[in-house]
């Protein structure tokens, strides 16, 4: 395998990872101001407090991965989308201090604009991403030099639009069993109403959007047909939606939960063959960016590739025991949010 | 307006602001450090108490350190796209390493280290608080070391032509150790300690003075003091390192901090001055000499001045001068300060001595003052290059973006942060006044029966809590 597809790869893992992880964080947080008074938005957040910052960090690290072996990817996107970045940063910036700030003061006031500002924001991180996503798979107007000169309105169609609905709905029901696992009692029996919403909204913004896909934009499906292999990826993706419910049923949250994270794995990965080797196609294919007239040094590559062996164990290594630390159900203590 | 000055003003502003939190949380991290491998030798609770509050105070800076990171993270891609797609293939892999090193290891565990205190045992959380230090510090090696970089470039070539020219990474080492990256960064880690230390000093003070929690405070004081005297003592033969390093690597700079323009002269050393660029003279205080002497111990030896260069390679000197020489005044006041307090300690005295205590409360924004004004010397002096001696910063913008586009977003910026600050300050204030035995984070069920309740009230519920907490 060449250092420019294991780059791709790698990239991909790590956003993958924060769609993953991330998406139940953000999906709690769309889902907070469903939950009613002090005590049950706190269980909420904090069924996620010891773990967001980590899942951000995904992100972060996806960044930086881009800017070291894709240079070019990182300049042309971020500054052609620059008001939409400067958006995602707000709510970025938003969506931390509402974790952090939120049960520091007690006042209903202060606690109420912070639940209100958390869930904003959660939302629009998911909708953004999901749109960007959208613009990727049907091209961008980049020109000879890789820039990009056009008013981000233009970005919103209803093809991308409906992109980040369904970012949304999947990161709402995502989030929805994650809480289903961390939750006990009372509050349970509410998520698990939430749940039986999300997962409605979400399969039907799943099943619009691939017939809608494969109208408007089959080349996205080329690569299936060829290659029989990653037909595959899309049969495990459809039982994989379809066994959500089952376990919902069955009343085995984490089966569930362990489902949908391979329903976003397989949605990611049918994203990435589809591009492949484009990282950013234009809509004149010639200016296209991609895994290799957007990529660093062979040099370079490699010690990213040495990082990520040496890294990728450790991360691993702590995170899965941090979780395992905070598994079972949210107890709320002194130092809780 | 043209996008170069707001470009320039808006990163220079998200960096200035986001290096108001790194600082206190690498120092408080270290403190923390301290604090309870105390606990843990000594087994008396106090130091448990001590360790818990100042991990509240750590987790404010660390929320606003992280929030305004993230923009620091993609602003290379959105404001500066041309200087991206030129350094990308040197710059990217610290940053890169920045996130799978330190990033991960700082947020993994403090996730213990503030909500496991009941989760894990004290041997885990005590690792745990280490690996938070470590993380913190790791992520300023990868960070100075890619900015270190750009002021000392070492270990890579250039390929292409003209607009299509772009560094290349020759060799990986010799960009991590570049002639300046290892004395700037241990500049940068003992100025991060002294600002920690001065925080766990400022509020110990102030406890202090108001005859609060006396003995929680006098041995938070304790600790805190010893960690400073030790990184101000250092950061002075580090601060000379730098110096000599700035006078051999780019002797443009080191001209302009000293405001010094004749082509090959020996030089003074300035205490404080204004420059005169009509007539090329500081008007100031100066040693005669002394800046000769301090370079190459020898008073006579001549030093490149601003007149030995090109006029469009030089920096500004008034605003490299001026900010040079107050993060000198800063740490000369840090010194004053902390003598004065070590005396006072030595005679038993301090913890009474109310001027004393007042000064000690005040100076916490001496670290913060020192740490600014040394980096805007710093980034000021390399001007007018992005990439020293590479790439012009006018050269390095993002070409799609429009001036009112980065307009918008400094405006929206300089909106944002004067909120966060204001909201930091003001927990910052809560959580002091509270104390370091309140429970934090009170649940407000009892609001839901919809009496609205004084704020007076919330005080009286602390107290109580207070009184039945260990
Ligand atoms: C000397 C130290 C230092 C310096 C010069 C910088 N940072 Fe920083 N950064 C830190 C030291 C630090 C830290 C101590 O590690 C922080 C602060 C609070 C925290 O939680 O981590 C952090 C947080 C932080 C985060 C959030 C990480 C997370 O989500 O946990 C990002 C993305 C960045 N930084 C990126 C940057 C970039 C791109 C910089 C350069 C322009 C930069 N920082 C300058
Ligand atoms: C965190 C502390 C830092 C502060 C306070 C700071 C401050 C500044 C200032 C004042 C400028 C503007 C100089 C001018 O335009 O006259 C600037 C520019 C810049 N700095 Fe820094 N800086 C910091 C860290 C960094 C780091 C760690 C990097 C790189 C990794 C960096 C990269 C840049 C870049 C790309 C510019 C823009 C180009 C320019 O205006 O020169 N800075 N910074
Ligand atoms: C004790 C006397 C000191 C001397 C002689 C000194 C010297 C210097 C020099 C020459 C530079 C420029 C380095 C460069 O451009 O590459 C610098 C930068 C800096 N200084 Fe100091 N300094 C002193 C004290 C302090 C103190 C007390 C602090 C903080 C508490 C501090 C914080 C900084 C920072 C953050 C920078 C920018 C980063 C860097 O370039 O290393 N300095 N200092």
């Amino acid at each position: 395998m060449d250092l420019n597809i294991f780059a791709f790869i790698l990239v991909g893992v790590l956003l993958t990872g924060y769609a993953i992880l991330d998406g139940f964080d953000l999906g709690v947080g769309s889902l907070h101001l469903f939950a009613k008074g002090d005590r049950e938005r706190r269980i909420l957040l904090n069924s996620i407090g010891p773990v967001w910052d980590g899942n951000e960090v995904w992100l972060v690290t996806g960044g930086g991965a881009l800017f070291a072996a894709f240079p070019h990817v990182y300049a042309s996107v971020f500054s052609a989308f620059y008001d939409a970045f400067m958006l995602l940063l707000l709510v970025l910036i938003f969506r931390a201090i509402s974790i952090e700030f939120r049960s520091k003061y007690p006042s209903p006031t202060w606690r109420k604009s912070w639940d209100i500002a958390f869930s904003i924001s959660s939302y629009l991180i998911a909708l953004l991403a999901g749109i960007a996503l959208g613009n990727i798979v049907v091209g961008v107007p980049l020109d000879k030099n890789h820039e990009l000169h056009t008013n981000v309105l233009n970005l919103i169609t209803p093809y991308t639009l409906l992109v980040g609905i369904t970012t949304v709905a999947l990161f709402m029901m995502h989030g929805a069993i994650y809480l289903l696992m961390k939750t006990e009692g009372e509050i349970q029996s509410k998520v698990r109403i939430w749940v039986q919403n999300a997962m409605i909204f979400f399969i039907m913004c799943y099943v619009s959007l691939s017939m809608i896909t494969l109208l408007y934009v089959p080349h996205m499906a080329d690569k299936l047909r060829e290659q029989p292999l990653f037909f595959v990826v899309a049969l495990i993706n459809m039982f994989a939606v379809a066994n959500i419910p089952r376990e919902i049923t069955k009343n085995r949250p984490t089966y569930a939960f362990v489902s949908s994270s391979v329903n976003i794995l397989c949605l990611m990965s049918l994203f990435a063959i589809g591009l492949f080797p484009n990282i950013v196609p234009a809509v004149d294919p010639s200016n296209s960016l991609n895994i290799y007239n957007s990529a660093s040094s062979a040099k370079t590559l490699r010690t990213i590739l040495i990082f990520a062996l040496l890294g990728t164990p450790v991360v691993l290594a702590y995170t899965i025991s941090i979780y395992w630390i905070y598994r079972g159900k949210v107890k709320l203590d002194e130092m809780s949010y | 307006m043209d996008v170069e000055i707001l470009a320039r003003v808006q990163f220079a502003f998200t960096a200035a602001f986001h290096y108001i939190y790194p600082p206190m949380s690498i120092g408080l991290g270290i403190v923390l450090v301290i604090m309870e491998a105390m606990y843990l030798r000594t087994k008396q609770l106090i130091y448990k108490q001590i360790t818990k509050f100042w991990v509240k105070i750590f987790a404010l800076t660390f929320a606003i350190g992280v929030a305004t990171g993230i923009v620091m993270e993609f602003e290379f891609g959105t404001n500066w796209a041309t200087y991206s797609r030129y350094v990308g293939d040197v710059f990217g892999s610290p940053l890169a390493a920045e996130g799978i090193f330190a990033f991960f290891l700082e947020s993994g565990f403090l996730a213990i280290l503030v909500f496991g205190w009941n989760r894990v045992g004290p041997k885990t959380h005590f690792i745990s608080t280490i690996m938070v230090a470590l993380g913190a510090t790791l992520s300023s090696v990868w960070i100075v070391v890619a900015n270190s970089w750009m002021q000392t470039p070492a270990g890579f070539h250039i390929v292409g032509e003209g607009m299509n020219a772009r560094a290349e990474i020759t060799d990986f080492w010799a960009v991590v150790f570049n002639p300046s990256s290892m004395q700037r960064l241990g500049h940068v880690i003992l100025g991060a300690w002294l600002t920690g230390a001065f925080v766990v000093i400022s509020i110990s003070a102030y406890y202090l003075r108001k005859k609060l929690y006396e003995e929680f405070a006098i041995r938070s004081m304790k600790i805190g003091l010893i960690v400073a005297f030790v990184a101000m003592t250092l950061q002075f033969v580090s601060g000379h390192a730098s110096g000599s390093g700035v006078a051999k690597n780019q002797p443009e700079k080191l001209a302009a901090m000293e405001g010094h323009f004749e082509a090959n002269a020996p030089a003074d050393l300035y205490l404080f001055g204004w420059v005169d660029t009509e007539s090329q003279k500081v008007k100031g205080i100066a040693i005669p000499n002394m800046l000769s002497f301090l370079i190459h111990g020898d008073t006579n030896t001549p030093v490149k001045g601003l007149n030995a260069f090109p006029k469009e390679d030089r920096p500004p000197v008034q605003t490299t001068f001026q900010f040079y020489h107050l993060m000198l005044f800063a740490a000369f006041l840090m010194t004053v300060i902390l003598g004065a307090a070590g005396w006072f300690w030595y005679r038993g005295k301090l913890w009474t001595n109310k001027t004393m205590l007042s000064i000690l409360t005040l100076s916490v924004v001496l670290p913060h003052i020192a740490n600014q004004s040394g980096w805007f010397a710093a980034e000021i002096g390399r001007q007018p290059w992005i990439v020293y001696k590479m790439l012009r910063t006018s050269d390095g913008l993002s070409k799609s973006v429009t001036a009112n586009q980065v307009l918008s977003s400094l405006i929206m910026f300089t909106l944002v942060y004067l909120l966060l600050f204001a909201l930091f300050l003001f927990l910052l204030n809560e959580k002091v006044k509270a104390g370091p035995f309140a429970k934090t984070n009170l649940s407000e069920e009892y609001r839901d029966t919809g009496n609205q309740v004084a704020p007076w009230v919330n005080r009286i519920t602390r107290e109580r809590v207070e009184q039945d907490t260990e």
